[in-house]
């Protein structure tokens, strides 16, 4: 299919068609990270500007590389130490950048719906890196892609979303994902993390992760914030790591060939052990790998929406 | 004397029960005479063939931002957007900076609202000093200066022994105390309805029990103390539930529901609209629902608008970043009249008892405002039920257009206003001074 979209906002808006659309995009931009020089002329002469008011050090560098290798200049702009501390809003700061010229903005702020708000104002395309709870679509579309590439379908694969999905944009824009392309969506860990709610989403909620331990062909552990613990919404670290976390155990009883994702950070002894992440079970770097190609995706299709030269495929612009 | 007949209109007035074509007669500042055929001779005479004559709407729930906040309204151009849409007069909140917590500052707000000479201002006084829930303000002197109930606003009283006193205090005077009912707590840094569209979107949610804790509590007071308690704007099922039960307990308590709240649900913040940020959130539809019915069955003695008017640098911002609330003034009366009247069959007289004498009774303005009886003042609102329109917030005389129903097909328009007599709008046009 032809993208037609100016902006990756959500997974919420996407059709499974869409989400295939950057997936197989992203398949052919991922041989791209093979070669001996990484780079393809696809956004050549185009302004990327990565635009983070929230800290990040690694979506920003992956967004960062992928619109390098994209041959597009990439500029960063963090909102912590700029002109937004000065009282700046988000709009006057976009728009400011804007008028020197800017072809995609990249995202990450920490209010849910501040990406729809940039849409809203700049003529420019937006991509979202994560906006509060909300959404970080192009980290779902590659916990997609890894799964897809290992499992080769996600048709009938339950996926289990484990830990804080009450305020992880992952989990949401996961849960969409996943659904839309025929996987079921489990959420596990404590209530005070895990709404029953999310039953209205279609999701299967459970509180006892070694309950459905051994049905479930992907595991994508959530990272646990310090702050959850600060505001009390789970005793200790260790009664959750106990309760939640993935250790040699519990590695004993999941399928053979079951997959361990985490959006990283890891917090090593508290979704995972160390052994389980490094094991042969998690894909946690293939993630890394993969997010780059993901997000060579959503670049190249946001970027050249509407004005895609014929037969400009991805396969054609690497020559 | 200045005598001015209103002919041939309906004139509804809950107050009395009268729904019938006739005409009124306007003495100076007060009502004449109400009937068919009256002598029109030396007066100006206002043909409402038509139109709807009541009485001029009471808001009960209005913030005018003066002093502090001049930026978002100030009393002039509150009170000057009050009779464009029918209302004569309203009860400015306290949430000011400073709080009208002193006799000089309800002074300072009655003094204003003279000096504006369009709608009716009456303050609102605070419950405790500086509205931070700690020690009572001088009721008294705020009673004195003119301050018809007592509210710390937006902020609900968090100790439940300071709402005791409150209420018990507030019995002196015979005036309510209005609660904003909310428990902190529980709403930590929510920002809409806690339910299906705060898990879709991300936005912090504020559980409906927030409110009904609160609610519930205070009805307890009220009960203990024989005091008297206005729910403000209501939003959640269980407060209707609640308010229901203590009036079957013949407890002194009331409410009272904003348009947004019965005609709206939290799926308007879907798209992180800034302008569909309130407090208390908008709800659910089995909570709008459940409004309505307690509109219909009386439970709900008040439609308010709640107007809280914020610029449009404030509302530019990202949802969080946003601060809460919506004017409503100047489409208090068309839609109420649409939703209520014409979408959900409430008569007429009953939706308009709940803007005229209602609050009246409520705030103890009743023997002379809130219906259209001879003797009292000749505070009325004509309406042309048939005016269809378009909401349009460049039109708004509000110095704010944060408004939620921006693009609503409505009917319903104030055309000509009386205030004491004297003729504010006309031909929906302000009259100037």
């Amino acid at each position: 299919m032809k993208w037609k979209s100016k902006h990756l906002l959500g997974l919420e808006d996407l059709t499974a068609d869409e989400i295939i659309c950057i997936l197989d995009t992203a398949e052919g931009f991922r041989e791209v990270s093979t070669r001996s020089v990484k780079k393809v002329p696809a956004l050549r002469g185009k302004v990327i500007v990565n635009l983070f008011f929230e800290a990040s050090t690694r979506t920003r560098i992956s967004f960062e590389l992928a619109g390098a290798r994209l041959s597009a200049d990439v500029i960063n702009f963090s909102g912590e130490t700029s002109s937004t501390v000065k009282g700046e809003t988000l709009i006057d700061t976009a728009r400011n950048i804007e008028a020197m010229g800017v072809d995609i903005f990249i995202i990450r702020h920490r209010c849910a719906g501040a990406a729809y708000r940039l849409a809203e104002v700049t003529s420019a395309s937006v991509v979202n890196a994560g906006d509060g709870a909300h959404e970080h679509p192009t980290q779902a579309l590659l916990d997609i892609f890894t799964i897809r590439q290992k499992k080769r379908r996600l048709e009938g694969l339950k996926v289990a979303l484990v830990g804080d999905v009450a305020h992880s944009r992952v989990a949401r824009s996961n849960i969409w994902g996943l659904q839309k392309l025929g996987a079921k969506v489990y959420a596990v860990g404590p209530p005070t993390l895990v709404p029953r709610g999310l039953s209205k989403l279609g999701v299967e909620v459970h509180y006892n992760l070694d309950e459905i331990l051994s049905e479930i062909d992907c595991f994508n552990m959530l990272r646990i914030q310090t702050e959850r613990q600060d505001a009390g919404l789970f005793p200790t670290t260790r009664e959750y790591a106990s309760l939640f976390g993935l250790n040699r155990e519990r590695m004993r009883r999941l399928k053979p060939d079951a997959l361990i994702l985490h959006p990283g950070p890891i917090n090593r002894g508290v979704e995972l052990t160390a052994e389980v992440a490094d094991g042969p079970q998690s894909v946690i770097l293939n993630q890394v790998t993969n997010g780059l190609a993901v997000r060579m995706a959503a670049l190249f299709l946001t970027g050249t929406y509407g004005r895609t030269p014929p037969g400009s495929s991805p396969e054609e612009a690497h020559g | 004397m200045a005598r001015i007949l209103i002919r041939g209109g309906r004139v509804v007035d809950p107050e009395s029960g009268r729904d019938e074509v006739g005409d009124l007669l306007i003495e100076g500042e007060r009502i004449a005479a109400i009937g068919s055929g009256l002598d029109s001779a030396g007066a100006e005479v206002i043909d409402a063939d038509g139109l709807v004559v009541a009485p001029g709407l009471i808001d009960m729930h209005v913030h005018l931002r003066e002093p502090g906040d001049e930026e978002e309204e100030t009393i002039l151009s509150g009170a000057r957007a009050a009779v464009a849409g029918g209302l004569t007069t309203i009860a400015a909140f306290p949430n000011t900076d400073p709080a009208i917590d002193n006799e000089g500052m309800a002074e300072f707000v009655v003094r204003q609202g003279k000096r504006a000479g369009f709608a009716n201002v009456v303050p609102v006084g605070a419950v405790t000093l500086g509205r931070t829930g700690e020690r009572l303000a001088e009721m008294a002197g705020l009673a004195r200066a003119g301050a018809v109930a007592f509210s710390d606003a937006d902020r609900s009283i968090r100790s439940a022994e300071i709402m005791r006193r409150g209420l018990l205090y507030a019995r002196m005077f015979n005036r309510p105390v209005i609660a904003h009912c909310e428990d902190a707590d529980l709403r930590r840094d929510g920002v809409i309805n806690y339910g299906k569209v705060s898990l879709r979107t991300g936005l912090s949610g504020i559980p409906d029990a927030s409110e009904n804790i609160v609610v519930s509590r205070d009805i307890s007071l009220a009960e203990i103390t024989q005091g008297r308690l206005h729910i403000g704007q209501m939003s959640t099922r269980g407060a209707a539930a609640l308010v229901r039960q203590a009036k079957e307990n013949r407890l002194l308590v009331t409410g009272e529901v904003t348009p947004h709240h019965f005609s709206l649900t939290d799926e308007a913040c879907a798209d992180f609209n800034p302008n569909f940020k309130v407090k208390p959130p908008l709800r659910e539809s089995k909570d709008a629902e459940a409004l309505l019915s307690g509109l219909r069955d009386g439970t709900i003695d008040a439609i308010a608008s709640g107007h809280a008017p914020h610029t449009l640098e404030e509302k530019a911002v990202e949802f969080d970043l946003a601060p809460f609330g919506v004017v409503g003034m100047e489409t208090l009366f068309p839609i109420s009249y649409t939703v209520l009247v014409e979408k959900h069959g409430l008569p007429l007289p009953l939706v308009l008892e709940k803007m005229t004498i209602n609050p009246a009774r409520i705030l103890g303005l009743d023997a002379d405002r809130g219906g259209l009886r001879s003797g009292k003042l000749a505070d009325i609102a004509v309406f042309d039920l048939g005016a269809e329109y378009v909401v349009d917030p460049a039109r708004f005389l509000s110095k704010s257009r944060n408004t939620c129903f921006a693009g609503w097909r409505v009917r319903g328009r104030a055309v000509h206003v009386f205030v004491g007599g004297r003729q504010v709008l006309s031909g929906g046009r302000i009259r100037e001074g």
